[in-house]
């Protein structure tokens, strides 16, 4: 893949090509060749990486130095404290630390639920449905909502929805204070995010899923595999790149949860639903205190990139066993 | 070749169709009881309504002000569209074609920023947006999509650049076309389907983004369809008539758009992610 053209050696110099000045020959050419390659370089890659060095990296370094300050988002001195904030955020600072709590938590139960619905359907949808094509468009559409649209869907549905079901049915399921109590706040938000999130892992799924050879699957299913085996040790060891990418979609997508979840509970009740995303977002905007703020951001970038890179390692890794 | 439809097959598809029902239902919710009245949301919600009531669209309608949060939605989603697909389709097919160190390097730089979350960023690109006059503007919020959207779109580009093949671009070298011609006219179009692709991903992400808008757009005149709607909760709490309404104006938008898109945007999604 890597070995194409040389662009040094650019086929468009022939540019004085009959008539070559003398002063010319002494190398000239060839030094405006590698100056105009160097000129469209930048004329094709430079915007992008104009806008993305703007826009992220260098926000991204000032983060890390204001993470040493105190800064309050308005004052014009900046005072610097070295390594106060992080001092303060790992001895003294229980909120933040249940929002991790709950994050990681919420994470993998997320992960692991919509994870299996979406491989789940994406089972049931390989089989020669009539309704195939339908049944993907509905399993698809809560993607396209957003979070916080979403969130605000389903508060109405916990609080008044469910009520009238369990009135009409009695199941005591329904019958549970759903967003009012810690636990059932904490399920609630996984109900929603695998909702939303198990049609997207479907369709990735699919997508996986045809490329699976039918004879290897008939050939096993002859040689007696039930359906159970088939899946387990023809059909998902097949597979694993797709598993990879899923995983990894979902762990960012959990961890980083916020617009869902400040619709849906507001990170109520008292503080059990709240998020890595929403404490910094409060730290900063409400608390005004920028400095304190930007040091969470910084401690919760190296762990969202400890544990992605660590997931994606660690299925990369069995990929090249299967 | 094509399995057989047996009896199995139809309990399947019972099953699955079963599971769209239950998928569907907070749809029926809402539609249900946007045109209820206050009261009868509250004695059940359940049930169908006993009379369709347009009213609370019409009011909400006013309220959020939706044709001018409904054209800031779609200005923003568009221009930061093509601004994202130019750029990055542009810079890698360049960093494809001119193999080596630097292009690399480059290229795992802008893939890793892929892990940083945006709150990460968020704080200081706050200081510098007031410094460069980016807060409170359209083309300021743009310019920011622009640049988060880059590393993803890049790395959907550089992969599918890869599989087009090199030979059409020499002949077009050698009849004289530019650089810039041929990426216009021989590669652009070559690079469709990863198009396609890039443009729904970035579509679904900006139009139903929150947290970036509600940061630089602060006055009303230009707020988009999620923040309406959210300061629209913030003022009318629990009035679940109006706020019913207010969803489904909001959800519509994006809803319609898939509907029509289904195909591709099931297609565009899958290529995404698989390669």
């Amino acid at each position: 893949m890597e070995t194409k053209i040389e662009p040094k050696v650019d086929p468009v110099v022939p540019n004085t090509s009959g008539r070559t000045k003398l002063h010319d020959v002494k190398g000239d050419p060839r030094r405006k060749a590698k100056l105009k390659s160097i000129l469209t370089y930048t004329a094709f890659v430079g915007p992008a990486l104009i806008f993305f060095f703007v826009i992220q990296i260098i926000p991204f370094l000032m983060g890390i130095y204001y993470s040493f300050t105190s800064w309050n988002g308005v004052s014009s001195a900046i005072e610097w404290v070295g390594l106060d904030n992080y001092k303060r955020i790992f001895t003294n600072d229980e909120v933040f630390f249940n929002s991790f709590m709950f994050t990681t938590k919420f994470m993998f139960a997320a992960v692991i639920i919509s994870n299996l619905i979406g491989f789940g359907l994406a089972l049931l949808l390989n089989a020669a449905l009539k309704t195939k094509n339908i049944l993907r468009t509905v399993f698809f559409i809560p993607n396209v909502i957003g979070g916080l649209l979403l969130g605000f869907i389903w508060q109405f549905i916990f609080v008044r929805g469910f009520a009238s079901v369990g009135e009409l049915t009695g199941l005591s399921f329904f019958k549970l204070p759903w967003l009012g109590d810690e636990t059932t706040a904490f399920w609630g938000i996984v109900i929603v995010f695998a909702w939303q999130i198990s049609g997207y892992m479907m369709i990735i799924y699919i997508a996986a899923l045809q490329g699976v050879d039918n004879s290897l699957l008939e050939a096993a299913r002859i040689d007696g595999a039930n359906n159970f085996t088939l899946i387990t040790k023809i059909i998902i060891p097949l597979i694993l790149p797709a598993f990879t990418i899923c995983f990894f979609l979902t762990i960012a997508m959990a961890f980083k949860i916020f617009d869902l979840n400040l619709s849906l509970t507001g990170g109520g009740p008292f503080n059990s639903t709240q998020s890595v995303a929403i404490n910094i977002y409060q730290e900063a905007f409400q608390n005004n205190r920028y400095g304190l703020g930007t040091a969470k951001a910084i401690i919760f970038f190296v762990v969202v990139a400890i544990f992605t890179t660590f997931q994606v390692m660690a299925t990369k890794k069995r990929e090249v066993e299967a | 070749m094509d399995q057989k439809y047996t009896k199995r097959t139809f309990v399947l598809e019972i099953i699955g169709i079963l599971i769209a029902i239950i998928f569907l239902i907070p749809f029926y919710f809402v539609i249900i009881n946007s045109v209820k009245s206050f009261s009868e949301i509250l004695i059940d919600a359940a049930a169908l309504p006993t009379e369709i009531l347009f009213s609370n669209y019409a009011k909400v309608w006013e309220i959020i002000q939706f044709p001018r949060a409904f054209w800031n939605s779609l200005i923003i989603t568009v221009l930061s569209n093509i601004g994202i697909v130019v750029i990055s389709s542009m810079a890698a097919w360049k960093m494809v074609r001119t193999p080596g160190k630097f292009s690399k390097i480059l290229f795992v730089i802008i893939v890793s920023a892929m892990v940083i979350p945006f709150q990460t960023v968020m704080i200081p690109l706050m200081k510098l947006g007031g410094a460069l006059n980016l807060i409170n503007s359209i083309p300021g919020i743009v310019i920011m999509y622009f640049g988060f959207g880059v590393p993803l779109s890049l790395f959907l580009y550089h992969g599918f650049v890869k599989t087009v093949p090199l030979e059409i671009e020499e002949a077009a070298r050698i009849d004289g076309c530019s650089q810039f011609g041929v990426f216009w006219r021989i590669v652009f179009p070559l690079l469709k389907p990863i198009t396609v692709t890039v443009v729904i991903l970035n579509t679904l992400w900006i139009w139903n983004d929150y947290l970036l808008p509600l940061l630089v757009l602060q006055t009303a005149e230009l707020r988009t369809i999620p923040l309406a709607t959210s300061s629209f909760f913030a003022q009318y709490t629990k009035q679940w008539d109006m706020g019913l309404a207010a969803l489904m104006l909001g959800i519509a938008p994006i809803i319609i758009f898939f509907l029509f898109l289904q195909r591709h945007i099931i297609k565009g999604i899958a290529a995404g992610s698989v390669k």
